[in-house]
């Protein structure tokens, strides 16, 4: 191994002096401090920083917009951050095809808004502000939409990722539809920096939406919760977005529709009446839909977790919570697309109570299906407590794929499910 | 193990019934949907049960074995050809659905279950399976999952893999994985099911496999138009995807499969140079102000003929015609080959034309019948096996026909799979880095390659273990450690 010099000269020498500097105790994650932030600005910049960080013994953690990470167990060790901020360019875009391909640095707002400009989309819709695509992939980021054009899985056609060894390899291609070769797209979403670094991605799009009304529902309880979203799941209106906000202000179950304009009326009109059993309905304004969203919002001493269920599990998953949270005096607001069964808990309180709440989530889950991850909190609570929670069967494959990736454990060490 | 006593070790697993061993018999499984492919397996075994397969596996594993997985034999790429001295794992007596869950639009079933029969059990809830392979009435959910099938509906809805939310695997190695959050979504780890899904079965063998139910759309209306060629008739496509207007299916005949289909079907399609089969579904008017989008851009592209189906007879006749398609080039060619290529949607004049012209350069007829919407080319080789040479004439044009999509910037297949037939091919669309790194997965799944070994890859990497038959390490045996 070098000295912390000759590893900054060599990485100098690959990416030029102004992008490498040290690291400020603002590039910690969780705590851990790295030494060196380093920006390469190609596919082959990329393979050499890693090449190097592997033979180095580095560990190396990747950076994109820096709006996830949170996410994860704290980094067991942590030298080298690779920021992917000059890998910005979208390579292609062929309206025609309705395909994409863009570098990972590209922010997922800027690329929107080049695809508006042929009234086209990528139907991915996170809400944090200023991730870039290839944060957005690793971390399997997703929005209200998922609902109807799926998540990052069902829209990433292609990929080139660099390994730990420096080794470049694509697959997929720039088609939507192809089965040639494994879909390492695929396997590459949500592995949260552990298996290589994601240079580029290929993506299918959609047409822009001609126009769009959010219908709402006030519901009083849990059950008329899930029975709103129930109706609306089992009708034909083909919503976009089917949408559940609860906190003290308000509990509703939102209803996203898009079509055309000579559509958009009947649908409108289809989804409120279908509503209207569980309470009073209305079409939002533009403005109260952005008040919608309370998870953009998370304090730095609040626990938020990520719950997975069945959609017909609405119910006992906000009872669940609420209920947890209420015995032990701890607050709690939650939000989530009940239309495929993904729920967001924010809870305040005494940590140890916190604590106690995930487990019984877990507990529950565990019973009845599915999964509880905590995602944003502190890490004294992430020290605490197993943030992914207990994994299935698969935990051994899943150690097998990433020994054959990265045999090292040089991407982003400790932070995935099971110690990974 | 010698043979004599893994057929006992199989019967006492199976019972006499659910091992063949007889030479003749045997026969009946050395091919796939593919035929200028056979190997005559060394055994063939048919469980009834995940345990079964489990079983089954583990005794290969333990005596390394090579296996290969078997749905219905309608593959067209080789996928489930046999292996020489391997077992063949037939699933076609796996065939109970075992759980429906319409509220939370799921159903599990076992591999063996034929397509079609998922929707026909949801049907009376409103419910279907959406993707449609035109094999569905015979292919199997299993062989789906493992080719990542698409149908003629996946424009809108997403091929198998957007609707495969779940899967019990048995690994290469015996052990028992369930992957994909099933009914949840998003399971926590790694996207192993997204991975697993179009392994073309050399991951391990789903047992029992989670799909996502549709709900049937409000309005269904189906048009079908005819055009002068197939160019005039593109023309119509990027119409259509330009006026961004995503059609449920979107399916393009030319002349000779209109002639091929007559012939073998008469669904009585007009006389024209192309034919386009465009469906809408969705909220009514949703759909009746977009079809009527439909009908001016066919128009604007001097479509002949256009014909609107009155209800759905006239809708199924439409779609009998299309489904028929290779079946139905019996009836005016000898022999011929089904290629599956597919180009990005805005080069498909361009490499239609390409094709013409090879046709004529080897002087062997080619019918296309293809995806349309996603550019998924059925190039349909015509030629006759007695003619000498005709045959490696064929097959020499089918290669040149996707190598032209490769050079515009498409892929070797859209839905049938690499399997033993392209694999030669693979090195044209990816490099050997390409191919190590996809490899790196087969080696974590698959550490031995007893698993449908041979396909996909040219080459087979090593995985740094000790290949063929071996013997496990005690402690490994023991269950104290995992594979080295
Ligand atoms: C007339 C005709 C029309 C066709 N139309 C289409 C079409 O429109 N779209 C399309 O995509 N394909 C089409 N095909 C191809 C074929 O039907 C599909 O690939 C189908 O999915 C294969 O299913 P099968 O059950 O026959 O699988 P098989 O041919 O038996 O096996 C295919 C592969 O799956 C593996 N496999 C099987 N079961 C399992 C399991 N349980 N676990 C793991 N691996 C397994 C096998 O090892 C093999 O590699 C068509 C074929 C024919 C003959």
């Amino acid at each position: 191994m070098q000295t912390k010099n000759a590893v900054l000269e060599d990485l100098q020498g690959i990416v030029g002096k102004e992008n490498l500097r040290e690291a400020t105790p603002e590039d910690a994650i969780d705590g851990v401090e790295p030494s060196l932030v380093v920006e390469p600005g190609s596919v082959e910049e990329i393979s050499a920083v890693m090449k190097l960080a592997r033979g180095e013994g580095l560990a190396v953690s990747l950076r994109g917009g820096g709006t996830k990470t949170y996410l994860g167990a704290p980094p067991r060790s942590l030298d080298l951050i690779l920021s992917t901020a000059r890998m910005d360019g979208i390579i292609e875009h062929v309206p025609g095809d309705q395909i994409v391909r863009t570098q990972s640095g590209v922010r997922l707002a800027a690329l929107q808004e080049k695809l508006a400009e042929a009234n086209q989309m990528l139907g991915i819709d996170p809400p944090e502000e200023g991730a870039t695509i290839g944060g957005v992939v690793a971390a399997n980021s997703s929005g209200p939409r998922r609902y109807r054009y799926g998540t990052v899985r069902d829209l990433i056609i292609g990929i080139t990722v660099v390994l730990a060894d420096g080794t470049v390899a694509k697959a997929g291609g720039k088609v939507v539809k192809n089965v040639a070769g494994y879909d390492l797209s695929k396997l590459f979403t949500g592995s949260l920096g552990t298996l290589g670094v994601i240079a580029d991605a290929n993506f299918r799009l959609h047409p822009r939406p001609e126009s769009a009304r959010t219908v709402a529902v006030e519901v009083e309880t849990p059950q008329a919760a899930r029975d709103a979203a129930q109706a609306i799941v089992h009708s034909q209106v083909e919503a976009t977005a089917v949408e559940l906000h609860w906190s003290d202000e308000a509990k509703l179950i939102s209803v996203l529709l898009e079509s055309i304009p000579g559509g958009i009326e009947a649908k409108e009109e289809r989804a409120s009446f279908l509503l209207e059993e569980f309470g009073e309905v209305r079409t939002l304004g533009d403005g109260e839909v952005e008040n919608l969203e309370p998870l953009s919002t998370v304090s730095a001493d609040e626990v938020e977790i990520k719950i997975g269920a069945p959609p017909t599990e609405l119910a006992t998953v906000l009872d669940s919570v609420l209920d947890a949270a209420k015995r032990r005096d701890l607050t709690a607001r939650m939000t989530g697309h009940a239309g495929t069964g993904v729920t967001y808990a924010v809870l305040s309180g005494e940590e140890g109570a916190l604590a106690e709440v995930v487990d019984e989530v877990r507990e529950i889950r565990t019973r009845n299906g599915g999964s509880a991850v905590v995602r944003r909190a502190p890490t004294s609570f992430k020290k605490r407590v197993d943030v992914w929670g207990p994994a299935g069967d698969y935990l051994g494959l899943t150690r097998r794929v990433k020994e054959k990736f990265d045999p090292g454990y040089t991407m982003n060490p400790g932070r995935f499910i099971g110690g990974i | 193990m010698d043979r004599g006593q893994l057929i006992e070790t199989m019967q006492g697993i199976l019972g006499p019934q659910g091992v063949i061993h007889e030479h003749e018999e045997l026969r009946t499984y050395e091919c796939d949907g593919l035929m200028n492919y056979r190997v005559i397996p060394d055994l063939v075994v048919l469980p009834e049960t995940a345990e079964q397969v489990q079983r089954i596996v583990q005794t290969c594993y333990d005596e390394g074995i090579p296996f290969v997985a078997r749905g219905s034999g309608t593959g067209l790429s080789g996928g489930a050809l046999p292996v020489e001295s391997g077992v063949l794992i037939v699933l076609s007596r796996m065939r109970r659905i075992l759980e429906v869950d319409v509220e939370n639009q799921r159903i599990v079933v076992e591999p063996g279950v034929i397509n079609v029969w998922v929707s026909q059990e949801v049907a009376d809830e409103g419910y279907y399976y959406a993707p449609d392979p035109a094999s569905q009435i015979v292919s199997s959910i299993g062989g789906n999952l493992a080719e990542n099938s698409g149908g003629v509906h996946c424009l809108k809805y997403g091929f198998t893999t957007n609707h495969v939310m779940g899967a019990e695997v048995v690994l290469p190695d015996g052990s028992v994985v369930h992957i994909g959050g099933g009914k949840s979504p998003d399971a926590p780890g790694y996207e192993l099911l997204g991975a697993f899904v179009g392994s073309e079965g050399t991951l391990g063998i789903a047992t029992k496999i989670t799909l996502r139910l549709v709900r049937k759309p409000e309005a269904v209306r189906t048009l079908l138009a005819a055009f002068k060629d197939t160019e005039e008739a593109g023309g119509a496509v990027s119409g259509i995807i330009g006026a961004g207007i995503v059609p449920a299916a979107i399916e393009m005949m030319d002349a000779l499969t209109i002639e091929a289909v007559e012939r073998q079907v008469s669904p009585g399609f007009p006389d024209a140079g192309a034919i386009l089969i465009v469906e809408l579904d969705g909220p009514e008017a949703e759909v009746a102000s977009q079809f009527d989008h439909v009908i001016e851009v066919c128009q604007m592209n001097e479509a002949s003929e256009i014909r609107v189906a009155e209800d759905d007879e006239e809708r199924a006749l439409f779609w009998k015609g299309r489904k028929a398609a290779f079946g139905a080039m019996g009836s005016i060619s000898n022999d011929y080959y089904v290629q599956d290529g597919v180009v990005p949607r805005t080069e498909l004049g361009t490499v239609l034309k390409k094709i013409s012209d090879l046709s004529n350069d080897y002087g062997l007829r080619v019918a296309n019948v293809f995806h349309a919407g996603d550019g998924n080319l059925h190039p349909l080789v015509l030629y006759d096996n007695d003619a000498p040479g005709e045959a490696e004439k064929a097959e020499k044009l089918a290669g040149d026909i996707v190598f032209t999509c490769l050079e515009h910037g498409g892929s070797l297949t859209g839905e049938h799979g690499i399997g033993e037939d392209k694999k030669k091919y693979m090195p044209k669309m990816f490099t050997t880095d390409d191919m190590n790194v996809m490899q790196l997965l087969r080696c974590a799944f698959d550490p031995h390659q007893i698993c449908n070994p041979g396909k996909i890859f040219p080459t087979p990497r090593l995985c740094g273990e000790r290949p063929g038959p071996f013997h496990m390490h005690p402690v490994q045996k023991a269950g104290l450690a995992e594979n080295f």
